[in-house]
C-alpha cells in the first residue's frame, strides 16, 4: 500500500477541518436544544453527517473511508467536541473501537464484509464489552463463547452499550476456553439480527441526551466460524486494547473541544452579563475563572497533539494517551464546573448550554477506561519500564 | 448537458466587508473572500442535476484575481466537474459591461447547454451580469428561479418575487439565475474536498478566449464620488404604553414597511 496515496495531505485536511468547524456552527449548534430535547438526533442531521464522511474519517479509503492519520484524528475530534457529545457519539462507535477492530486486525473477508457499511454509515458498529461486574476489569467477564459443529454460540449479557439500539453489528467481547482448558477474552462480529440477541430499552442517562445506551443480551447466539476476529484466537483482544489506547486519545480531543466552548460561552456571557453598571467580565474574580479555563483548554490542547503524535510514531502508544485522557477529562470537569460558576443562576437552567455541558463531561471520566484506570495504567508502565531499564 | 456555473468570490458575509475609498472597489485584503453563498445554490442545482443525469458535465467558471483559484476549487469540492479562471492584469477594476463581455467570451470558448448564475452578488448586489452575459449570447434568460426542471430540450422554472410566481420556459441553450429561495447548497464533503485538488482547472487571459476585447479604449463607468459607511445612528424607540400600537404602525408607514 502506497501510504501517501492513501493518507491525507495537510492541505486537504486544512480545509476538511474548517469545512467542518463551519458544518459544526452552521448546522449542529442550531440543532443542540432539539437534540437534547428530543432525545435524539434529528435524521436529516445523521443524513448530512453520512454524506460529509464522518462515520468513516478513521477508517482507511481503500474500504471508502477518510483514512485520516491520528493526529488528524485528534484535531477533527477537538471540532467534534463543540458542540453536544451526542452527535460525535452517533458515529463515534464506527471510527472507534468496532470500525479499528475490524480494519487493523481483520481477516480480508471480515475487512470486505462490513467496512465499507461502516465507513459509510450504512452499517452501524458497537462495540460491547462491559457487563455487570466487568467495566473496569473486563477479565473477569461472564459472556462465553463455545464451539459448535458451524461456529460458535455466544452467550451472556452486556450493559451500557452505546448506539445499541440502533446497532446492525456488535463487536462483542466473549470468554473462549480452549482445548488445554485455558480461558481468554476473544472478539467476534455479531450481526445484531442474529436470533437470540435482544436490545434492551434505552438508559436514562446523566447527560448526553440524543446518545443511546442498552443492555444487549446474547442468548446461545449462533455464528459462524468467521465470526472470530482476525480469524484465530489471541488476536482479537490485543486488537481491542490497541484501539482502546487510541481511542483514549479521542476521547482527550473531545474533553478539549468542550471545554474550549465552556470557555467561549463562558467569555460570551461574561461580556454581556452585568452586576450593577458593570459588567461581570470586568470582576477580577470572574477574569481569574476565565483565566483558569483558557489554561486548562490550553494544556489540554497540547497535551492531545503531543500525545497522538507519540501515538502515531509509535514512541508511546500506552501512557501518553492514558495522560491525556486523564488529564483533558478531569480538566473539563474543572472548566465546566467553572463555567456554570461564571453563569451564576443561569448556569443552573437549561436555556443556557453551560448547563449542558456541565453534565455531559461527566461521562468523560467514567467510559474508556476510569480515571482510576488511566492512574493505574500510567503507574503500572512507568514501574515496567523502570524495572526494564535496570 | 453541459453546465457552465458562473461562480463569483465575495468577501464573506460574516465578517466585515470594506470598501477601497481610492478606488471604489471592494476591499479584497479586509475579509475573508468565500463562494457567493447565491452561487453556491446554482452549484447545488448542476451538481444534484449531473448526479441523477449521466453524461452531465458541470463546468465552474469565474472572472477573479488568481486568488481565487482557492475559492473556485470550493466549487469543484462540492461536485463540479471542471473549473476555468479567467485572470487577466487588464481586467483589475472591470465594471459590470466588461465582466459580461468577459464572461460572454469565455462562455463561448467553453461551450455550453446551460448557464447557471446567482441572481444577484452578495457584494455589489448589481443583478445584472446574468441578463448582461444572456444579451451578448443572444440566448434567453430566465431570471430569479426558485425551482428549476431541466430535461435536454428546454429549462423550466419558478420565478417568484413577494408580489408574483411566474411559471418561466425556455428552449435550450438558455441562461438561469437562481433567486435565494431556491435550495440550500450542500457542504462539500471530506472526500469532495480530497478529490477537487485532481480535477482539471485552468487559468486562462483574454487574450486565450478568442475573442477582441478592448478593455481600456475609454472608461465604461466613472466614479464620482465615494464615501464611508455612515455611523449608525441609535434606532427609535418605541414605549409600550396605549400608544405604542399606533407609534409603531407610524413609523413602519413612515418608512414604508407596510
Ligand atoms: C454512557 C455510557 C456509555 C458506555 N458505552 C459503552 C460501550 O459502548 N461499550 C462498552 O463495552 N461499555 C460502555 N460503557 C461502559 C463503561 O466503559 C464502564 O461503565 C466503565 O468502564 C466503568 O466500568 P463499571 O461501570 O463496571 O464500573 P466499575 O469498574 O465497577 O468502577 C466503579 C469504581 O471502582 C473503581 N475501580 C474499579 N476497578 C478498580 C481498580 N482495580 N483499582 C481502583 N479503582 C477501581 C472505578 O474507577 C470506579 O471509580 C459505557 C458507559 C456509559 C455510562
Amino acid at each position: 500500500m502506497n501510504m501517501s496515496e492513501n493518507s491525507v495531505s495537510q492541505e486537504d485536511f486544512v480545509e476538511i477541518l474548517g469545512g467542518l468547524r463551519q458544518f459544526i456552527r452552521e448546522k449542529v449548534m442550531p440543532l443542540e436544544r432539539e437534540i437534547a430535547e428530543g432525545d435524539a438526533i434529528p435524521e436529516s442531521l445523521r443524513s448530512q453527517a453520512k454524506d460529509l464522511g464522518l462515520f468513516g474519517y478513521a477508517i482507511g479509503q481503500e474500504w471508502g473511508g477518510i483514512g485520516l492519520d491520528p493526529v488528524q484524528e485528534a484535531e477533527l475530534a477537538i471540532e467534534l467536541g463543540y458542540t453536544s457529545l451526542a452527535f460525535r457519539s452517533m458515529f463515534g462507535t464506527n471510527n472507534g473501537i468496532a470500525g479499528q477492530v475490524i480494519s487493523g486486525f481483520g481477516t480480508d473477508s471480515q475487512k470486505e464484509t462490513w467496512l465499507e457499511g461502516i465507513a459509510s454509515g450504512d452499517i452501524v458498529a458497537s462495540f460491547a464489552l462491559t457487563e455487570t461486574g466487568a467495566g473496569s476489569n473486563p477479565s473477569s467477564m461472564r459472556t462465553k463463547a463455545v464451539t459448535t459443529k458451524s461456529g460458535w454460540s455466544i452467550s451472556g449479557e452486556k450493559r451500557y452499550i452505546t448506539n445499541a439500539p440502533s446497532a446492525d453489528v456488535f463487536i462483542t467481547f466473549a470468554k473462549v476456553t480452549d482445548d488445554a482448558g485455558k480461558s481468554a477474552v476473544e472478539v467476534f462480529i455479531v450481526p445484531s439480527n442474529s436470533p437470540g440477541v435482544t436490545v434492551g430499552p434505552h438508559d436514562k442517562k446523566m447527560g448526553q441526551a440524543g446518545a443511546w445506551t442498552a443492555d444487549v443480551h446474547f442468548d446461545e447466539v449462533a455464528v459462524t466460524e468467521d465470526a472470530l476476529v482476525g480469524g484465530k484466537f489471541g488476536v482479537g483482544y490485543r486488537a481491542a486494547m490497541t484501539s482502546l489506547a487510541k481511542g483514549r486519545i479521542t476521547i482527550a480531543a473531545l474533553a478539549v473541544g468542550q471545554a474550549q466552548r465552556a470557555l467561549d460561552e463562558s467569555l460570551s456571557y461574561a461580556a454581556i452579563a452585568k452586576q450593577g453598571d458593570d459588567i461581570i467580565g470586568n470582576f477580577q474574580l470572574v477574569q481569574a475563572m476565565l483565566a483558569d479555563q483558557q489554561v486548562g483548554v490550553s494544556s489540554g490542547r497540547s497535551l492531545v497533539l503531543d500525545a497522538a503524535r507519540n501515538y502515531a510514531s509509535g514512541a508511546d502508544t500506552r501512557i501518553g494517551p492514558s495522560v491525556a485522557k486523564l488529564y483533558c477529562t478531569e480538566m473539563v470537569g474543572r472548566v465546566a464546573d467553572l463555567a456554570v460558576q461564571i453563569h451564576g443562576g443561569a448556569g443552573y437552567i437549561r436555556d443556557y448550554f453551560v448547563e449542558q455541558i456541565y453534565r455531559d463531561v461527566r461521562l468523560l471520566r467514567l467510559y474508556e477506561g476510569t480515571s482510576e484506570i488511566q492512574r493505574l495504567i500510567i503507574g503500572s508502565n512507568l514501574v515496567k519500564q523502570e524495572l526494564a531499564s535496570n | 448537458m453541459k453546465i457552465v456555473v458562473l461562480v463569483k468570490e465575495v468577501p464573506d458575509t460574516w465578517g466585515e466587508r470594506l470598501l477601497d475609498l481610492e478606488t471604489g472597489l471592494a476591499d479584497r485584503v479586509s475579509s475573508e473572500r468565500v463562494i457567493d453563498e447565491i452561487v453556491e445554490r446554482g452549484l447545488e442545482f448542476a451538481i444534484s442535476f449531473a448526479e441523477k443525469n449521466d453524461g452531465t458535465e458541470v463546468i465552474a467558471l469565474s472572472m477573479a484575481p488568481e486568488e481565487a483559484t482557492g475559492t473556485l476549487r470550493k466549487a469543484l469540492a462540492m461536485g463540479a466537474d471542471r473549473g476555468v479562471l479567467i485572470v487577466d492584469e487588464a481586467l483589475h477594476g472591470a465594471d459590470i459591461t466588461l465582466t459580461a463581455q468577459v464572461l460572454a467570451a469565455a462562455l463561448e470558448h467553453i461551450g455550453f447547454d446551460l448557464i447557471v448564475s446567482g441572481d444577484q452578488s452578495t457584494d455589489g448586489a448589481g443583478g445584472v451580469v446574468p441578463s448582461a452575459v444572456a444579451e451578448l449570447l443572444d440566448i434567453p434568460q430566465l431570471p430569479r428561479l426558485a425551482t428549476v426542471d431541466l430535461n435536454e430540450k428546454e429549462v423550466t422554472g419558478a420565478h417568484v418575487t413577494d408580489r408574483i410566481t411566474l411559471s418561466l420556459s425556455a428552449p435550450l441553450p438558455a441562461m438561469i439565475s437562481v433567486s435565494e429561495r431556491f435550495a440550500e447548497p450542500r457542504f462539500p464533503n471530506f472526500k469532495g474536498i480530497m478529490a477537487a485538488k485532481k480535477k482539471p482547472f485552468e487559468v486562462l487571459g483574454i487574450a486565450e478566449l478568442g475573442k477582441n476585447i478592448s478593455v481600456l479604449d475609454r472608461p465604461r463607468s466613472i466614479m464620482t464620488e465615494i464615501a464611508g459607511k455612515p455611523p449608525r445612528e441609535s434606532g427609535v424607540k418605541v414605549t409600550a404604553d396605549e400608544n405604542s400600537g399606533r407609534d409603531l404602525a407610524e413609523f413602519l408607514k413612515k418608512n414604508q414597511l407596510i
